[in-house]
């Protein structure tokens, strides 16, 4: 059904064409906890969110440990813990999706690479949890996919036997990728797949998801590694204490970073250790103790005094999104 | 003084050596890159320069010496998951003051807030955390500091804001640091000279 609705989503994503595949909207997650006993109280992670993902595209996520980049893989596949509660809308094509219809389309049409090895069954081999990836073929061909999976990323074929103990960190890594590239998923969500990596098997992963996004898939790749972003993703978002700060064409993250709007992102570039390598004071407001108005306002070189008391809306700049009154 | 590590071999179990006769040397005052392949034994000889682990040939020395089991290790290590490095059935005011009192000065430029002392482990992300595991191993007593893949878990800009805490004391203290890590930007900018592991 066509909706009003949909019609200002689809203005909204004008830098890009057709519709997204994934999106979220005014998105936020909140954990109630108890503290003093009997008190209740609800501690925001996420807040104000928007996201979209389309066919073909990578958007990588980076931002700030502890902004909630991983909460926001996981809510997306309704894997949060009991005591969480998710604001906001999201919508997969044209359908909006509900804590049901999520657990229909995960591992289905959305798969998650883990960010660790223990996600993966310890008390099933290696080989049995790569090739329940596949689907429609006989058991045999599963195996034989699986094992030309693996050999990709310099697996021994005895390794599909092995039990998940047996992996070393970087092993179990390009185990749950195989996992991932091997199921025929719309919407690939990559928690940190990078870390711990050496260059080739770095080289050999971005290349994947890339073909990957070639396919049709849509990628979201949550990373820190800003450089490996900008190797591959279309887009990069920037996430900080639990809202996106800025949405920016990834190659803005390269240079001398004066592509890019929000004072947050350019401090990202400039920490890097083959830009300046300098960092900036002060530290990520904690959940729970969230300020009134801007989240950056405690570390901005701009700031100002409206800044202090109104939360700035995301709004569209230079082909990008920025959550700033002062970016140009 | 100089940390040295001579002919260490070491392998796990009965699986084919990890490390055979490597020869590693650091003076203090000095930071060395070390970096190799996945699966190459650089964490392994972390482990060993800083005691954790007792290689199967060779001697590691400090200031000539083989350290002291029961007192302060001279060689401290920090881990990549600060979350496995810290007690989590302790609040963050005792994770730190474990071994020394660090001074206020030092606690504010690593970034650590008072407000979270009175927190659990759990309450705190990877990069609130590592702060706290980087400055508990900056003690007096520390001469060389190992950091295997300290920062690679941590955005841009936590990780630029512990390297300067950590090399202006390393400068001011004379202390040596090994720094394991596959960031080859990262070493060129920390490090005097890099050793690449062989297999």
């Amino acid at each position: 059904m066509y909706t009003a609705d949909m019609e200002t989503r689809q203005k909204k994503s004008s830098p890009e064409d057709g519709m997204p595949v994934f999106q979220v909207m005014n998105f936020g997650v909140s954990f109630s906890q108890y503290e003093n006993g009997i008190n209740r109280k609800e501690l925001h992670v996420i807040t104000d969110l928007d996201i979209e993902l389309y066919e073909g595209k990578i958007l990588a996520v980076v931002g700030s440990s502890g902004s909630g980049k991983s909460l926001l893989a996981h809510a997306i596949m309704g894997i949060l813990p009991g005591n969480a509660t998710i604001y906001g809308k999201m919508f997969y094509r044209h359908e909006e999706l509900t804590r049901a219809s999520i657990a229909r389309i995960r591992g289905k049409k959305i798969c998650l690479i883990p960010q660790s090895v223990n996600y993966l069954d310890p008390l099933e081999k290696v080989g049995s949890q790569i090739s329940r990836a596949i689907n429609g073929v006989p058991k045999a061909e599963k195996k034989r996919r699986a094992i030309e999976m693996m050999a990709r990323y310099s697996l021994d074929p005895q390794v599909y036997d092995y039990y998940p103990h047996q992996l070393s960190g970087g092993m179990a890594r390009k185990v749950l990728l195989s996992i991932a590239l091997l199921s025929d998923c719309e919407i690939l969500i990559a928690d940190e797949p990078t870390p711990g990596l050496d260059e080739p098997s770095l080289a050999e992963v971005l290349q994947d998801f890339r073909l990957a996004a070639d396919e049709g898939k849509a990628v979201l790749m949550i990373t820190h590694d800003i450089q490996a972003a900008v190797r591959i993703a279309d887009r990069i978002a920037v996430f900080y204490a639990g809202s996106t700060l800025e949405v920016a064409d990834a190659k803005a993250f390269s240079g001398d970073g004066s592509q890019l709007c929000h004072p947050y992102s350019k401090a990202l570039l400039q920490a890097m250790p083959q830009q300046d390598f300098l960092p900036l004071d002060g530290v990520q407001p904690m959940p729970g103790d969230l300020p009134e108005g801007c989240l950056f306002y405690e570390r901005c070189p701009i700031r100002c005094e409206d800044c202090r008391c109104s939360r700035p809306q995301s709004r569209p700049v230079r082909g990008g999104k920025v959550r700033c009154f002062y970016a140009a | 003084m100089r940390l040295e590590a001579r002919n260490i071999s070491f392998s796990y179990q009965d699986e084919k050596p990890v490390l055979s006769d490597i020869d590693f040397t650091v003076e203090t005052g000095e930071i060395v890159g070390l970096t190799a392949p996945s699966g190459y034994g650089k964490s392994t000889l972390g482990k060993i320069l800083a005691g954790y682990l007792k290689p199967d040939k060779g001697t590691v020395l400090v200031d000539g010496k083989s350290a002291d089991v029961k007192a302060f290790h001279p060689v401290q290590l920090v881990f990549q998951h600060p979350e496995k490095a810290v007690n989590p059935r302790w609040k963050m005011k005792k994770i730190l003051t474990e071994a020394w009192v660090p001074p206020e000065e030092m606690i504010r430029k690593m970034g650590i807030e008072q407000g979270w002392m009175n927190r659990w482990p759990a309450e705190l992300s990877g990069g609130e955390l590592q702060r706290f595991c980087v400055l508990r191993a900056l003690s007096p007593q520390t001469k060389f500091l190992i950091a295997d893949e300290m920062t690679t878990m941590l955005d841009m800009i936590t990780q630029a804001q512990i390297w300067r805490v950590v090399t202006e004391y390393a400068a001011r203290k004379e202390m040596g640091i090994v720094v394991i890590s596959h960031d080859t930007y990262l070493l060129k900018r920390l490090c005097s000279r890099i050793v690449r592991l062989n297999e």
